[in-house]
């Protein structure tokens, strides 16, 4: 796990004199699932060009595959999934896969089967244009599939896909990783990447602010965990007082709590069976976490 | 390299047949072309040449127009619509470089016109040929018209490229292509007259004059048809300028923009940032 086939070192990128992209590192390894989140503008997609060759760094290093991008070696050895991609109305989805197919240099034989396998087999023969976003999203997603590819940068792959095909979607990122391929997704929807990526990294205005695991980044980010406490026979506005909660309605309040005091909080609540009623906790999601980590420096 | 240049041509080509470009292309090289030869049949007798010969002067005339628009209408499309619609990108993270990509998508578009161009003047002048007679010359005058024809659409399909790489959307591509067709085939032309008649017989019009024409290759296009056959030249009454050039100036010229529009596509495309 430790081979690291896609390697940014101190990559900076300049734009008009300002920088898009400031002293970036990250690896991702072979069989690795990264996901790589960041609001509209933090350097996402211009990080990805660059690792496909199509910009060129001002500062730093790229190496995918051992070779720098743009190269041959390293044009066969990534899959790429643009954002929001659309493909020539005119042709089908077979000849548009065939045409990938035999510029991979892989011949068209995996072609029938990758459209089966992304659900598009029965519209293989129809033209692009009648298809749906979906629809054209999972025929990106099979031209990734295409040749065994050492790295696949997909990004925002899962823009414009129902949840059935979301599913569909990382089930088959996970067979790309299964076999080898160092996955980076770029994303902002965020609470599908949770359970689905062995490491986030975060990118704030061209900084990367966060790079770990999920669990490490709750630790470390220290975000309260919520009580809410349904209090019995109207005694919420009481409750919320001697607390120092919140009132969300006649019968609740919310309480927030460090990570350390959560379980001394849980144990207070539990002794009072006569005025709680109920406790729901929500540990901080992901959601929470990007917002922590995104906004920091703002603060 | 020529595997991946021959998916990319492949691929152009089914497009160019799906979205009917090859059927309308040569609907029109055949209607007009058509149309002219023997609308264009009457000064047959009183010039001594044969219908085929009179049809292909006409056609010449035609082509000037015709040919240069059908290669712009065919390749304004061919980069930035592919970059509107994110394939572009995609297509550049594949093995195949930029020029393999190029010259696909050329080589499929000027196989398209030639052959549209093939066709049209071909029936026309299988007609002329079959109702008025043909000689060794007319048929040589024919053959010339086709191939000069294809040269000139290979210029302007590679300015088509130069401008769709150079434009950022097909809109913005289209109107490009249309001002420079106006430019090169209309306006050119009356931008000439004008100094001839200002001139009125002075050092530009005898000396400056033919190489300033020669220099546009829609006419140089004309003047090397009009030179090569007397008959041609006869009939589209250019017999003055032609004669003026050397022989070599008219191929020349188009065989150097075929270059310059070349290398301008190339150079336009290999800056541009998907």
């Amino acid at each position: 796990m430790t081979h690291e086939v896609l390697k940014i070192d101190g990559l900076t990128k300049l734009r008009s004199g300002r920088p898009v992209l400031r002293d970036v590192s990250l690896s991702v390894a072979a069989g690795e699932r990264v996901a790589l989140l960041g609001h509209n503008g933090a350097g996402k997609s211009t990080m990805i060009k660059i690792a496909l060759g199509l910009l060129s760094p001002d500062g730093g290093s790229v190496r995918v595959a051992g070779s720098v991008p743009g190269s041959g070696a390293a044009r066969l050895a990534t899959a790429f999934l643009p954002e929001a991609v659309s493909f020539h109305g005119a042709l089908t989805g077979r000849e548009q896969l065939s045409l990938f197919a035999r510029l991979a240099g892989t011949g068209t034989g995996p072609v029938a089967g990758l459209l089966e396998r992304v659900g598009l087999a029965d519209a293989a023969d129809r033209r692009i244009r009648t298809y749906s976003k979906g629809m054209r999203q999972r025929l990106g997603l099979a031209q990734v599939m295409l040749g065994k590819p050492a790295v696949a940068l997909l990004d925002e792959p899962t823009s414009g896909l129902d949840p059935i095909s979301r599913q569909d979607l990382y089930t088959i990122i996970d067979e790309l990783a299964a076999q080898g391929t160092a996955v980076l997704i770029a994303s902002h929807a965020l609470t599908e990447v949770e359970a689905r990526t062995d490491r986030i990294a975060i990118l704030r205005q061209g900084e990367l602010v966060a790079n770990d695991t999920l669990r490490n980044l709750s630790r470390r980010a220290g975000l309260p965990t919520r009580l809410r406490i349904v209090v019995r026979g109207g005694l919420a506005d009481q409750m919320a007082a001697e607390t120092g909660g919140t009132r969300v309605n006649g019968a609740s309040v919310d309480v927030e709590c460090a990570p350390d005091t959560k379980m001394e909080a849980l144990r207070r609540f539990a002794s009072m069976p006569d005025r709680v009623e109920d406790i729901e906790m929500t540990p901080p999601g992901l959601e929470d976490l990007y917002r922590h980590y995104a906004q920091e420096g703002k603060q | 390299m020529t595997a991946r240049v021959l998916a990319v041509a492949r691929s152009e080509m089914t497009i160019l047949r799906r979205n009917r470009w090859l059927f309308l292309a040569t609907l029109i090289m055949v209607l007009f072309a058509l149309a002219l030869t023997f609308a264009g049949s009457a000064p047959t007798g009183s010039l001594g040449a044969d219908r085929l010969l009179v049809s292909v002067a006409s056609m010449t005339t035609l082509s000037v127009y015709l040919a240069p628009l059908l290669a712009l209408m065919m390749s304004f499309d061919a980069i930035a619509g592919d970059s509107e619609r994110g394939t572009l990108a995609l297509l550049l993270s594949y093995p195949a470089g930029r020029g393999e990509i190029l010259l696909g998508k050329y080589l499929a578009q000027l196989a398209a016109l030639s052959f549209a161009l093939a066709v049209g003047f071909g029936i026309a002048g299988a007609a002329a040929g079959l109702t008025g007679g043909t000689s060794p010359e007319s048929l040589a005058a024919l053959l010339r018209l086709i191939g000069t024809s294809i040269l000139l659409g290979g210029v302007f399909l590679a300015f088509g490229h130069f401008l769709s790489a150079l434009a950022g959307s097909p809109a913005a591509a289209a109107g490009a292509a249309a001002a420079l067709w106006l430019v090169f085939v209309v306006l050119y032309d009356l931008g000439l007259l004008g100094a001839v008649v200002l001139d009125s017989g002075g050092v530009f019009t005898t000396t400056f004059f033919p190489w300033v024409m020669v220099a546009n290759p829609a006419d140089a296009f004309r003047l090397w048809n009009v030179a090569a056959s007397d008959g041609v030249a006869l009939t589209t009454g250019m017999t003055g300028v032609a004669g003026s050039l050397p022989t070599w100036a008219a191929p020349l010229s188009i065989v150097l923009w075929l270059g310059i529009t070349f290398g301008l596509a190339w150079a336009a495309f290999r800056r541009l940032e998907p």
